[in-house]
């Protein structure tokens, strides 16, 4: 962008511009990162990595993991489904398709929790039987994977949908003038077109996954060591005044969250892969 | 510019229908409709709907006087108050600072630049609850910059305040995002000519480039604040959750939940839901009135 083009008086108006940005950047957005660390560090590291080994924390960072093992690769699949019918096909009500599709990001994640719990609670429609049949939902882990799906429901298909519709059919049509089967043509021609949309999708999908909080926080009923996910045991710490082992738990979480702005920032800087923004 | 368009506009722009010269409902040779549409229904219908409608139906069985009683109590309008006022709030400041930012991000270079324009999407990716952890320990009072506030007599952490800095730190990138790209497509061409014609630089930003990016900044405003009146777990922990005080819409939600008070929780639930659906339905039309505007 050619800034000497404009009048050089102006020179002064953008020095401030751009430290006044900078300093809200720092302010708003560095300082609370580095603060999760140092406040995690603020015990030393010994302090720090007794509460990492912690059995509730360990219990807390493997349901995390199984959650997001679960949800993610189910959302893929439906991600993947979902582009491949509205890209490739002509059908009425397409763009009411697509708003549904974008609806669990417009959800506050509490009502996201809430109304699985009116369905599979004790007073739910579905609870007595539940009771009756000796299975668990709520307040067990598939009660949680249900609302991590839920507000994790749209990130795959809305990196997929606009970027499988740009690219048209022409290429998957040509594949199967040639002969190809449907499922062979998906791998070969589709697949390699659409791969860094789709790694884009499932990464900002795991990131919400591993770090949901408000959603599960109602689901889960919070029985340490069996329904705490990451985020849970952050709060429930942190509610016990142990600040330093919620940082440490939390540093982990902050840590998957730089991984993922890394690799999301590489994706688009070297593959020059576009997005739109991840709500 | 690394990111094109906002997804939203994107998807829409997408959506618009073929070119002429293709036949509206030529039949395709690609297989699997009915096997992906049919499990993108289901899928929908299992996680999306059937919950949803749920809540809707608990709702309309409590009936229109229950609903209203529980709905709309006088914890239950401080609630929205609050949650509604910090949203607006931090959405407007936000609006400010975030088309500063996305201003000097298009506008001008200076040293790690794209390091920087990559933190913007920290917010995305930070899980809520470290965030609101985070800025709990900067602004309690004897906290990193808490300290520096209370002498000054300034409460930050534990009331309103606290709530509109966790809402300030969630919603900035939906501006920054949403104006970006707009700004970005900007010719300059246009202030060019306003300046050698004799306008002031003031005046370019105010009558050219301001009515050019406002569908954006909207958008991007309408969707901080429907964050904002969901948001849960960036706020509980700095705002003190004192009823009629500080106490957040969707955590009243849980309160009532915790005590199994089951007509409350889904009367309020159904507001902040309905609210959200009409931040929604507002967005949307901000993107088709600016389609409207970019092609009439």
């Amino acid at each position: 962008m050619s800034t000497q083009r404009l009048p050089r008086r102006q020179s002064a108006t953008r020095t401030v511009l751009i430290l006044g940005a900078l300093a809200f950047i720092a302010f708003f957005l560095v300082l609370p990162l580095v603060a999760v660390f140092a406040e995690a560090l603020g015990k030393g590291f010994a302090a720090y990595g007794a509460a990492l080994v912690d059995p509730d924390a360990v219990s807390a960072i493997k349901l995390t993991l199984l959650v997001a093992a679960i949800s993610v690769p189910l959302n893929l699949i439906f991600g993947i489904c979902a582009a491949w019918a509205v890209a490739k096909f002509d059908f009425r009500g397409k763009s009411v398709l697509v708003t549904l599709i974008d609806l669990p990001f417009s959800i506050s994640p509490v009502v996201a929790g809430l109304v699985y719990v009116l369905l599979f609670g004790a007073q739910g429609w579905f609870g007595p039987w539940l009771v009756e049949h000796g299975v668990r939902i709520i307040f067990a882990v598939p009660g949680i994977v249900l609302a991590t799906i839920l507000v994790t429901f749209p990130f795959v298909a809305r990196e997929l949908i606009p970027l499988m519709q740009e690219q048209g059919r022409v290429d998957e049509e040509a594949a199967l003038a040639l002969g190809a089967s449907g499922f062979k043509t998906f791998l070969r021609v589709t697949l390699p077109n659409i791969r860094w949309g789709l790694l884009y999708g499932v990464l900002l999908c795991n990131a919400r996954a591993m770090g949901e909080f408000g959603a599960v926080s109602v689901v889960s009923g919070h029985l340490r060591g069996l329904t705490n996910t990451m985020p849970l045991q952050v709060e429930i710490l942190y509610n016990e005044y142990n600040f330093a082992a919620a940082f440490a738990v939390a540093s982990l979480l902050a840590l998957l969250a730089l991984v993922t702005l890394v690799l999301k920032t590489s994706l688009e800087w070297k593959f020059g892969y576009s997005h739109g923004s991840a709500r | 510019m690394e990111i094109a368009l906002s997804s939203q506009l994107q998807m829409q722009a997408a959506l618009e229908p073929p070119r002429p010269r293709h036949r509206r409902n030529r039949k395709s040779i690609i297989p699997g409709f009915g096997l992906t549409m049919g499990f993108t229904l289901a899928w929908l219908s299992l996680i999306v709907l059937i919950p949803l409608s749920a809540l809707f139906l608990r709702a309309a069985g409590l009936g229109w006087s229950e609903f209203l009683a529980v709905g709309f109590s006088p914890r239950a309008m401080a609630a929205y108050r609050i949650s509604f006022g910090t949203a607006l709030a931090a959405a407007v400041v936000n609006a400010g600072f975030g088309l500063l930012t996305a201003w000097v991000f298009v506008r001008y270079e200076f040293p790690d630049k794209r390091l920087l324009n990559a933190m913007i999407d920290l917010p995305f990716a930070l899980p809520t609850a470290v965030a609101g952890i985070a800025l709990t320990a900067l602004y309690s009072p004897n906290g990193w910059v808490g300290q520096f506030l209370a002498p000054l007599g300034i409460k930050v952490a534990y009331t309103p305040i606290g709530i509109t800095i966790a809402l300030i730190f969630i919603g900035l990138p939906f501006i920054v995002r949403s104006v970006e790209p707009v700004l970005a497509d900007l010719s300059l061409d246009v202030e060019e000519a306003a300046l050698s014609l004799g306008a002031r630089p003031r005046q370019v930003f105010l009558r050219v480039i301001l009515p050019a990016i406002t569908p954006a900044l909207l958008t991007g405003f309408a969707l901080a604040l429907a964050r904002g009146i969901g948001e849960y777990g960036s706020v509980i922990f700095i705002a003190g959750n004192m009823p009629f005080k500080s106490e957040i819409a969707p955590l009243l939600i849980v309160t009532e939940l915790e005590q199994f008070e089951y007509p409350a929780a889904t009367a309020i639930a159904t507001v902040v839901l309905l609210a959200s659906f009409a931040m929604l339905f507002l967005i949307n039309a901000i993107q088709a009135w600016s389609r409207r505007k970019a092609n009439p």
